[in-house]
């Protein structure tokens, strides 16, 4: 059995001294779970997702998690996750690609039902045609199912996303399940500085009576009865109920902001303020665009760079402000159908600025040159107009 | 080392260019380098493509995936070069200027003459080690083929000390389990039932490296 402490988030999050190490970002996904005092994973392989849930289910072994099982395919995870969470338990599981869309109509019933679930997505092609290698187009498919979406960089990101995920997602005025997503492969399974906080510590554990709901209960009336007269518009009240709920869930995510912004520093990070051209970046893409930003200072170009870190709720206005200033934006991807470009034009005026490229996909590396190839694309077309050619 | 090193192993599955990545990567890391290790594989079955790719420098290293323009490529069986068994076609392609080529053959392998002529052009310089006989010779298995390989890199440069490069195999094969894939911890399971102490296993290891880099040529491509 393991022996740990219970620590305040604050002190386990940011002021316990960190440790480094040389690992996996499948073993930084069991780093973050160990300590995360999770009550139940329940695992289904896919690649690139399959070492860290084995790593999980060794954490099981050694006394970290009180309960884990494999279950039958995605969806049965999800279901079975989303009745241990209404049983009150604080749990965790992680799929990738197909198995996301597999799992597709559980996300929003967790939301629905106000569940704090932490899920990790290792992102992959979704067969589309068929593809195990990294791309997120799965994060475009999920970005209204009413969860909170984190996109991690690298293995760091990656561990301290999925712990502050917890957090984020058990405040009461919050209570929604969170994603934690990065590239699969460029993060999963690159081998990197992770810097750890004591393994001899844990987040104290999920109390099911911060839920502004009730937690499912088989043993006390009523919350034995389920919500169902949510589910149909049988009458005035539920019909009114539904829908009021369903605004209590923006809102929930609305009000996440604030813990996202104390955890997280931010929604989104930005390098290089006062550049006239800034990059707009989230998961691998922002290290890919870190390469390109020193091969331009490296001929004299200074470049910006924004590394959005929530995709949900998104920094609309954290966005804008940061470019307000800026000629040209550039938005590069790893997916085809380069749903943070439409996002971030979504979300700004004049958004004839924000180019949407270059879209890398099926598990093509993105070369941080092609990076600068489309931002000097980009000024030469703008030189061209301006000139009236 | 001033400049940045950027290798890419390209190998067959179960020949073990992951783990080498891996063992290379550890070594570098506790000489106190910047490092980041990753492979790239399909569908996990012996003889597929698989590669993976070091990285190694003074400065920070942001870049992911693979090592599109590496300066070192090696090269784990004949058959990624005469079946095409790898992620680029050529298998040198985005080689820099001068880069190092390593391949596992014993004797030099057929290139065609654009790929002599092209890698002629870029002052590529090639070398072949035995890794598979050096292997099955010093540790009776091609399980060491891997080891070999890096026996053989470091018979043209040493990348780390020879102290870390027997530090990271240890705590490759010495301590807890490493999980990079089902199909990985299996064949560590393999591996090390070949030896009865893991003291053995990484002595005859240490032997394969010091003996593929004495059985180390290089090739004129003129």
């Amino acid at each position: 059995m393991s022996r740990q402490q219970i620590a305040d988030p604050q002190h386990l999050l940011f002021e316990a001294p960190r440790h480094q190490s040389f690992i996996t970002g499948s073993e930084a996904v069991a780093e973050a779970v160990k300590r995360a005092n999770v009550d139940m994973a329940i695992a289904y392989p896919i690649t690139p997702q399959s070492e860290s849930m084995h790593l999980v289910g060794e954490l099981y072994e050694q006394g970290y998690i009180k309960d884990f099982y494999r279950a039958e395919n995605e969806f049965a995870v999800m279901a079975a996750i989303h009745g241990a969470s209404l049983g009150g338990g604080r749990v965790f599981t992680a799929t990738s690609g197909p198995g996301t869309l597999r799992a597709m109509e559980m996300f929003p019933v967790w939301a629905g039902a106000r569940q704090p679930i932490v899920c990790a997505f290792m992102c992959r092609g979704v067969s589309l045609p068929p593809s195990i290698q990294p791309e997120n187009i799965e994060m475009g498919m999920l970005l209204d199912t009413g969860m909170l979406m984190l996109h991690a960089e690298d293995g760091q990101d990656f561990h301290d996303m999925i712990l502050k995920g917890f957090v984020v997602a058990e405040q009461p005025d919050v209570h929604l399940p969170v994603g934690v997503f990065v590239d699969g492969f460029f993060a999963t399974h690159t081998k990197d500085r992770v810097m750890l906080p004591p393994a001899d510590l844990k987040l104290p554990p999920y109390d099911p009576r911060s839920a502004p709901v009730p937690t499912f209960d088989m043993e006390t009336p009523p919350m034995r009865v389920t919500r169902d007269p949510l589910l149909n518009k049988s009458n005035f009240i539920s019909g009114s109920a539904n829908a009021s709920w369903h605004q209590e869930i923006l809102a929930a995510a609305e009000r996440s902001r604030r813990h996202l912004r104390k955890c997280l520093g931010g929604l989104l990070e930005v390098q290089n303020p006062g550049a006239k051209i800034m990059i707009v970046a989230s998961g691998t893409a922002v290290s890919q665009s870190r390469e390109a930003l020193r091969l331009l200072r490296a001929e004299g170009m200074e470049v910006g760079l924004i590394k959005i870190k929530s995709i949900r709720p998104f920094p609309e206005a954290e966005l804008a402000e940061a470019t307000d200033h800026a000629d040209l934006i550039v938005v590069p991807e790893f997916n085809a159908g380069g749903w943070l470009g439409r996002e971030v034009k979504a979300a700004l005026d004049n958004n004839r600025r924000v180019i949407s490229a270059p879209r890398i996909f099926g598990g093509m590396s993105m070369p941080p040159g092609l990076i600068v190839e489309t931002i000097k694309g980009a000024m030469g077309t703008k030189k061209r107009t301006a000139a009236g050619v | 080392m001033s400049e940045k090193i950027s290798i890419r192993m390209s190998g067959l599955g179960g020949q073990g260019a992951v783990t080498a990545a891996h063992i290379l990567g550890a070594a570098a890391y506790r000489d106190s380098l910047q490092v980041t290790v990753n492979p790239f594989f399909g569908a996990e079955k012996r003889l597929a493509p698989a590669e993976s790719y070091v990285r190694i420098s003074r400065e920070p290293i942001f870049e992911r995936g693979e090592v599109l323009y590496p300066n070192i490529i090696m090269i784990f069986h004949p058959h990624v070069i005469t079946m095409g068994k790898c992620y680029t076609m050529p298998f040198f392609d985005g080689l820099q200027e001068g880069g190092t080529i390593l391949i596992n053959s014993a004797t030099p392998l057929p290139l065609t003459k654009e790929d002599r002529h092209n890698l002629t052009e870029r002052k590529a310089k090639i070398y072949y080690v035995p890794a598979t006989e050096v292997a099955m010779q010093v540790s009776g298995t091609e399980l060491s083929t891997n080891i070999a390989m890096l026996g053989g890199l470091y018979g043209i440069r040493p990348l780390t000390s020879m102290k870390a490069l027997e530090e990271s195999m240890v705590e490759r094969f010495g301590g807890g389990k490493f999980v990079a894939s089902a199909t990985t911890a299996a064949l560590d399971d393999a591996v090390k039932e070949k030896f009865g102490k893991v003291s053995q296993m990484i002595e005859k290891n240490m032997e394969v490296i010091r003996k593929a880099g004495e059985s180390l040529t290089e090739h004129s491509l003129s």
